[in-house]
C-alpha cells in the first residue's frame, strides 16, 4: 500500500509500511497490523487512535522492537532500527522510551523508587557525578517529592504516583521520542487529568516528541498536535487534532466521535453513523478490501473488491475511504498551519 | 406475584429507600469504613447515578444495598436498606436470596468473568427464571429466547446453546443485562456496566439499559466512574467521595453549576471533546484519603482550594440548597454568578 505522507526533514521518528504478524496454531495468522506509515515530527505528539484489536498497542511495541516487526522500517533519528543487531538496537533506542497502561505492574514490586528510577542509568553505566541530585530533580519534575517517595516500593505508592515514577525513569534516559501506550486508562479522572498535564508540561520542558496511544477521543485529542485512526491493523484517516470532532470525515472516526457519552444522550446528528453489526472482526482473517466495510453502513461492492488507498483530501489530513471525495467536503476550511 | 413496584406504583412511594447506610471492614491495617452514612431513595422508574472514583465506596454501596455484603466476622452493615418496604438487612440469608431476581437484581462490571464458563448461556437464563417464577423447562427456554432478542441478540435460539467464551464482550454483557432482568426486577443495580467494554460498544449498552429501564419502570442506579455516561442517561446523580454522598441533585443541575468542590473538580478534569488540543485540564491535587484513617473534618479538605479551618475540624453535614438539591459543604460553590461574593467575605 501506498502511504502518502511526505517524509519532512524535522522528522525525528519515521516508520515505513510496518507489519506485524504473529502466527498461533495449524499456520494461521493474526494480523495485527497491516502496513502502516507515520512520520512523527520533532516536537510533535501524534495520537493514535482505536478501540482493542486495532493493532494500536502493536504498533507502539513494534515501533520499539519489542518484539521486532514482522516487516517495514522504523527509522530514528536516521537509524533503521530493523536492520540492526539486537546489541545495536538496544543502544539505538536508549533515545526512544515507553510508557505503559499498567503503572503498577510495570515496576519491580521489590525494589525502591531510588532504585528503580535509576534503572536505566545503571545499565548504561552513567558516570556523571551529581547523580543522587539528577534522579531528585527528575523526581521533583514529575511531580513527587524525593524525600517522601525516596525508600518507598511501588505497593505504597498509588497508581497515579507509580505512573509518574515511570515517566521518572524514561526521562531519566534523556530520550527524544516518547511512547505512551494507554498512559492514563487505568487511572482515575481526577489522576488522569494530573498525568495529561503533567505529560504535556514534560514534553515542552524536555523538548520531546511524543506518540500517545489511547483509546479515548477526548483525551487523545486534548494532548495531540495530530491523530491517526486505526482499525484493524490499517490506517483510517490522519487529521490534525484541532476541529477533529468536525473535520472527521471516515465512517469510522464519525462513529468513534458518535460513541462518546455525553449530555446528548445519542441525539442523532446528519450524518451520523449507525453501525450495522458490532462485531469486530476477526484479526486472523481480515475482510477483503476496506477492513471497516462489515460494520460500515455506506459499504458497497467496490468496498470489499478494493482496498481504499490512503491520500490527502486537505493539508495534513489524509484519508483512506472510497466513499469521501475531497470536493465533497461541505465547506472549504482555512488551511491547517 | 406482587412486587414492589406493584405495590407502591401510583403512590410515587420510594421503591428503594436506604437510612444512615454504613459499610465496615476490619482489615490488618485497621477499620475502613467504605461506605460512611449514606442515606438515599429511589422512585419506581427513576434512574440515580452513583459517580466517584475508585476507592469512594460506589461499588460497596451497590453490593451492600443487594445484600450481598451483609455483615460477618470482618463485615459490619448498619443503618437500614428498605427494597419494597422489606429490610434486607433483617432478612436471613435464604428469604434475602429471593429478594434477588424478583425485586433487585445487579450487573455487574466484567462480563468475562461474571458468566460460568462451563455452562451454556441458556443455563444463566432458564435458571434464575424455574427457581423464582417457577417456569417449566420449555417455557423457561421460550423466555429465555425472548429475553436475549431484547437485549439485541441475534439469533437468540442458536445462542442458547453456546458458551459464554464464544461470546464477544459486548454480546456476554447483554446476556447479563438478559439475566438481571429475567425475573422483572423493581430495582437494577448496574456496577460499572460498560467500563471493560469498547467505545463503540459502551454507548449501545447504556442505550439498552436506558431503554429497558423506561419501558418496564424499573429504577435503576447506573455506578460509573465515566461523568458522560452518567450525564445523558439518568435523572440525579449522587456523587460519592471517601464514603460519603457528597452532592446529590437532579443531573441536569449537577453539570450546569456543581456545589460541592468536589463535584466541580471531578466535572472539570474531564477532558472535553469540544475543547481546543492542548487545553490544560483542572486537575485534583493529591490523592484520595485512605479509608482506614479518614481526615477528620471534610474528607475532601485537604486537596479542596477552598477549604479553611473550619473545614478541617467539623465534618459537613448533606444540606438542601434548593429542591431536590442537597450538598455537603461548609463553603459550596454557589455557581458563576455567586463566587465573586464568597470570594468578598473572606
Amino acid at each position: 500500500m501506498t502511504a502518502v505522507q511526505e517524509p519532512t526533514r524535522d522528522s525525528v521518528l519515521s516508520v515505513r509500511d510496518l507489519v506485524v504478524e504473529f502466527p498461533v496454531g495449524r499456520r494461521q495468522v493474526v494480523h495485527a497490523v497491516s502496513g502502516i506509515s507515520l512520520e512523527l515530527r520533532a516536537g510533535e505528539t501524534l495520537g493514535i487512535l482505536g478501540e482493542s484489536g486495532c493493532g494500536k498497542s502493536s504498533a507502539g511495541r513494534a515501533i520499539m522492537q519489542l518484539p521486532a516487526p514482522t516487516s517495514g522500517s522504523v527509522v530514528l533519528d536516521g537509524t533503521d532500527l530493523t536492520g540492526l543487531k539486537p546489541r545495536e538496537v538496544r543502544r539505538a533506542r536508549a533515545r526512544m522510551q515507553m510508557i505503559l497502561q499498567d503503572p503498577i505492574s510495570s515496576l519491580n514490586p521489590r525494589r525502591k523508587v531510588k532504585d528503580l528510577v535509576a534503572e536505566g542509568l545503571e545499565v548504561w553505566g552513567y558516570d556523571g557525578d551529581d547523580r543522587e541530585g539528577l534522579l531528585r530533580e527528575t523526581l521533583g519534575a514529575v511531580g513527587l517529592d524525593p524525600d517522601v517517595v525516596w525508600d518507598r516500593r511501588p505497593h505504597e505508592l498509588s497508581g497515579g504516583q507509580c505512573q509518574r515514577v515511570c515517566i521518572a525513569r524514561a526521562l531519566l534516559m534523556d530520550p527524544t521520542v516518547l511512547i505512551c501506550d494507554e498512559p492514563v486508562s487505568s487511572l482515575d479522572v481526577s489522576v488522569q487529568a494530573q498525568i495529561l498535564n503533567l505529560l504535556e508540561r514534560t514534553k515542552e520542558r524536555y523538548g520531546l516528541s511524543m506518540v500517545f496511544i489511547a483509546h479515548d477521543v477526548a483525551v487523545v485529542k486534548n494532548i495531540s498536535d495530530r491523530v491517526m485512526v486505526l482499525y484493524l491493523g490499517r490506517t483510517c484517516e490522519v487529521l490534525p487534532s484541532d476541529g477533529l470532532e468536525v473535520e472527521a470525515r471516515h465512517p469510522y472516526t464519525r462513529l468513534l466521535l458518535a460513541s462518546v457519552p455525553g449530555a446528548e444522550g445519542g441525539a442523532p446528528e446528519s450524518g451520523a453513523i449507525v453501525p450495522t453489526t458490532t462485531e469486530l472482526p476477526s484479526p486472523l482473517n481480515p475482510p477483503s478490501g476496506c477492513r471497516f466495510r462489515t460494520r460500515c453502513p455506506l459499504a458497497t461492492d467496490r468496498c470489499a473488491a478494493e482496498e481504499p488507498p490512503l491520500r490527502e483530501i486537505a493539508p495534513d489530513h489524509f484519508l483512506a475511504c472510497h466513499h469521501v471525495e475531497p470536493d465533497t467536503r461541505p465547506t472549504p476550511e482555512e488551511p491547517h498551519p | 406475584m406482587t412486587t414492589a413496584r406493584d405495590r407502591f406504583d401510583g403512590d410515587g412511594a420510594p421503591v428503594l429507600e436506604v437510612e444512615d447506610l454504613h459499610t465496615r471492614f476490619t482489615t490488618p491495617r485497621g477499620v475502613v469504613r467504605a461506605v460512611d452514612g449514606v442515606s438515599l431513595s429511589l422512585a419506581p422508574g427513576e434512574t440515580l447515578g452513583l459517580v466517584g472514583e475508585s476507592g469512594s465506596g460506589k461499588s460497596v454501596l451497590g453490593r451492600t444495598l443487594m445484600g450481598l455484603i451483609a455483615g460477618g466476622p470482618t463485615t459490619e452493615v448498619t443503618g437500614t436498606v428498605r427494597i419494597g418496604g422489606q429490610a434486607v438487612h433483617e432478612l436471613t440469608a435464604k428469604q434475602r436470596r429471593r429478594l434477588w431476581g424478583p425485586e433487585i437484581a445487579m450487573v455487574f462490571q466484567d462480563p468475562m468473568t461474571s458468566l460460568n464458563p462451563v455452562r451454556r448461556i441458556g443455563v444463566h437464563l432458564t435458571d434464575p427464571l424455574r427457581l423464582h417464577l417457577g417456569l417449566g423447562r420449555r417455557e423457561a427456554r421460550e423466555r429465555a429466547a425472548e429475553l436475549l432478542d431484547r437485549v439485541g441478540i441475534p439469533e437468540p435460539r442458536r445462542r442458547l446453546d453456546q458458551y459464554p467464551h464464544e461470546l464477544s464482550g459486548g454480546m456476554r454483557q447483554r446476556v447479563m443485562i438478559a439475566v438481571a432482568l429475567s425475573c422483572d426486577p423493581s430495582v437494577l443495580v448496574a456496577d460499572e456496566p460498560t467500563t471493560a467494554l469498547d467505545v463503540t460498544v459502551q454507548k449501545q449498552i447504556l442505550d439498552l439499559l436506558a431503554g429497558i429501564a423506561a419501558e418496564r419502570r424499573m429504577a435503576t442506579i447506573l455506578i460509573s466512574h465515566d461523568l458522560g455516561a452518567v450525564e445523558g442517561r439518568t435523572d440525579r446523580v449522587a456523587v460519592m467521595y471517601a464514603g460519603r454522598i457528597v452532592e446529590k441533585a437532579p443531573t441536569k443541575d449537577l453539570f450546569a453549576a456543581p456545589h460541592h468542590p468536589y463535584a466541580e473538580a471531578l466535572i472539570g478534569s474531564v477532558p472535553a471533546l469540544s475543547a481546543a488540543p492542548h487545553t490544560v485540564l483542572r486537575a485534583i491535587d493529591g490523592t484520595p484519603p485512605d479509608m482506614a484513617n479518614p481526615p477528620d473534618g471534610c474528607r475532601f479538605a485537604p486537596r479542596c482550594g477552598r477549604a479553611e479551618d473550619r473545614c478541617r475540624t467539623e465534618p459537613p453535614v448533606l444540606a438542601e440548597t434548593a429542591i431536590d438539591r442537597t450538598v455537603a459543604c461548609h463553603f459550596p460553590v454557589d455557581g458563576p454568578a455567586a463566587v465573586p461574593v464568597q470570594e468578598a467575605a473572606r
